[in-house]
């Protein structure tokens, strides 16, 4: 994928700025920087909720950008998205949820009248087990706590069977351990599936922890790219445009000292086994 | 400086502006009377009977309906068992009505609300046809379908279910324009078309709130299906318009007491599942995701 010179307006307002960068393979890439920084536009023009001013996004030599009607809805299916406020259907049960992920593969009269086979249920429910909720299945989605229900939103977006995912903010109104889950199950799902997973971050020691590699964007534009750990405290003061009194431990949500190890992945494992 | 003493005159702007809203006050409640004098004296003067003339045999007419019901003895609840039929037609039209009238009322409701990402033109289009149905009342346009279609319980369907896709529709409206948007933008990020998101984005916030709306039109319907008789389109109300035209009290009070004792059962159990729907109480409220 490559995106080139990327720019929205929002009136007199530049929330992204020309913003250029490539990921040839498939990578976890985090996006860091202050609010307001252009990280969730950035996300959103990718997935073409938010329409750009300007540039081009090439994926196979072609311009997602330029896609229309059925095009744009199947590019959006092969770039799930992930959201802070997990945007599930609150009335609807889990499996339900899930399975809402397959609607772009089945015909308009089929989905509407909710007939889903036989082989979407197995889906959606693989898809559960893997992100260890699958006992959850049954209960309405409002019923979960926020970490399950942005697993809930993950295994949606693997019954997408997409090509990349993208998550803003996604474990921004998590508690430090249901963040964690969250951020393993990514990483999971980047190194066992090959999917590119860009995701926008609020901590740095999360993107450093998680991430190969990091993009730091301040007032709209990219100012670092490169791996995550060449992250350092004066790189982070830069991105957030903050002083000598900037202390990453005072925002940190980390619950170990040892970043090799996230706690997350023991978790998710155990998890999975006990299901 | 403030002062602790009291000194009337200290907040002089305030107070003559309580006096002035007083005076608003009192002079709305004027008016109001006037309107009503002036419309009473207008429509006495109308009149061929008088109204203070016919005051005096107000319970006249009812008094003998109850005398002549009571005659009958135990016998009038054959008469009551006699018109069933009528009430049951006077029920399907009133069910008929709704069901279609709630079917294109959604429909219109989701054409017409703003964030719902309908094409924008297409909204003022649909208010405004949902604006004209509304204006149109039941019984006038059931005179002209009778007159057209000819004396049945069809043309009374018809308008009836005509003025409730206005008033539903509206209601409707305002229903989806509270919903929460973030699952439709989680739909749309999934690829997913308007019907599709409208389905499951929208639908299951809407539903309950539709069928509590639903439920309440149903009740209204019940008693404008019974006016409707009046002018010829069977049910209760055409019995009514003979019994009491040929002064058949027993039959008449038997009629009150069916349309009566339906119009509250339906209001008591259309309320109870309504505030259960709205508590969510109710078991079955799952289903109606």
């Amino acid at each position: 994928m490559q995106v080139i010179g990327l720019t929205k307006t929002f009136g007199s307002v530049t929330a992204v700025n020309a913003a250029s960068f490539a990921v040839p393979v498939p990578q976890m890439v985090g996006i860091i920087g202050r609010s307001g920084a252009g990280k969730s536009t950035l996300l959103r023009m990718i997935n073409h909720l938010t329409p750009a001013t300007e540039g081009r996004i090439e994926i196979d030599g072609r311009d997602i950008l330029s896609l229309r009607g059925r095009a744009r809805h199947d590019w959006q299916r092969d770039c799930a998205m992930i959201f802070q406020q997990f945007n599930l259907v609150p009335r609807l049960d889990v499996l339900t949820n899930v399975m809402l992920g397959r609607l772009n593969r089945h015909g308009t009269l089929r989905s509407v009248l909710k007939m889903f086979s036989r082989e979407d249920i197995g889906r959606a429910l693989h898809a559960l087990e893997r992100l260890g909720i699958a006992d959850q299945a049954m209960k309405r989605a409002e019923d979960l706590s926020g970490g399950q229900q942005q697993r809930v939103a993950i295994a949606r977006a693997l019954t997408q069977d997409p090509r990349m995912i993208l998550a803003d903010e996604p474990i921004a109104s998590l508690d430090p351990m249901s963040a964690q889950i969250v951020m393993a199950s990514l990483r999971e799902i980047h190194e066992r599936d090959g999917l590119t997973v860009i995701c926008n971050l609020h901590t740095l020691d999360t993107a450093r922890t998680y991430c190969d590699r990091v993009i730091g964007m301040r007032a709209g534009e990219i100012v670092f790219d490169g791996p995550a750990h060449a992250v350092t405290t004066d790189v982070a003061r830069d991105i957030y445009g903050a002083d000598e009194s900037f202390d990453e431990g005072v925002t940190s949500t980390s619950l170990n000292d040892d970043p090799a190890q996230p706690e997350g992945v023991a978790y998710l494992r155990a998890a999975r086994a006990s299901a | 400086m403030t002062s602790l003493t009291f000194d009337p005159d200290q907040h002089a702007g305030i107070v003559a502006l309580e006096q002035r809203r007083r005076l608003y006050s009192m002079l709305t409640i004027v008016v109001l009377v006037i309107i009503l004098v002036a419309g009473y004296t207008q429509a006495e003067s109308m009149n061929s009977g008088g109204f203070m003339k016919g005051m005096s045999q107000f319970f006249d007419y009812p008094g003998d309906v109850i005398e002549e019901a009571w005659a009958v003895g135990w016998a009038f609840w054959g008469i009551v068992w006699r018109f069933v039929p009528a009430l049951v037609e006077t029920l399907n039209i009133a069910a008929t009505a709704t069901i279609l009238g709630g079917v294109f009322a959604a429909v219109f409701a989701f054409l017409s609300t703003r964030n719902l990402d309908v094409w924008p033109p297409l909204i003022p289009v649909s208010r405004r046809m949902m604006d004209i149905m509304r204006a149109f009342p039941e019984l006038v346009l059931a005179l002209f379908l009778i007159f057209v279609l000819g004396a049945s319980s069809v043309p009374a369907v018809i308008a009836i279910a005509f003025h409730t896709v206005g008033a539903l529709g509206k209601l409707f409206s305002e229903v989806n324009e509270n919903i929460d948007r973030r699952p439709v933008e989680g739909l749309q990020a999934v690829g997913a078309n308007w019907p599709k998101r409208m389905r499951f984005g929208v639908l299951p916030q809407v539903l309950p709130n539709y069928f509590s709306y639903f439920l309440l039109r149903f009740e209204i319907n019940v008693r404008a299906a019974a006016i409707l008789g009046y002018v010829g389109a069977g049910g209760l109300g055409a019995e009514l318009l003979r019994t009491i035209g040929w002064g058949k009290g027993q039959e008449t009070a038997a009629l009150l007491l069916l349309l009566f004792a339906s119009i509250t059962i339906i209001d008591q159990v259309s309320g109870m599942i309504r505030r259960s729907l709205a508590t969510g109480t109710l078991s079955g409220r799952r289903m109606m995701a």
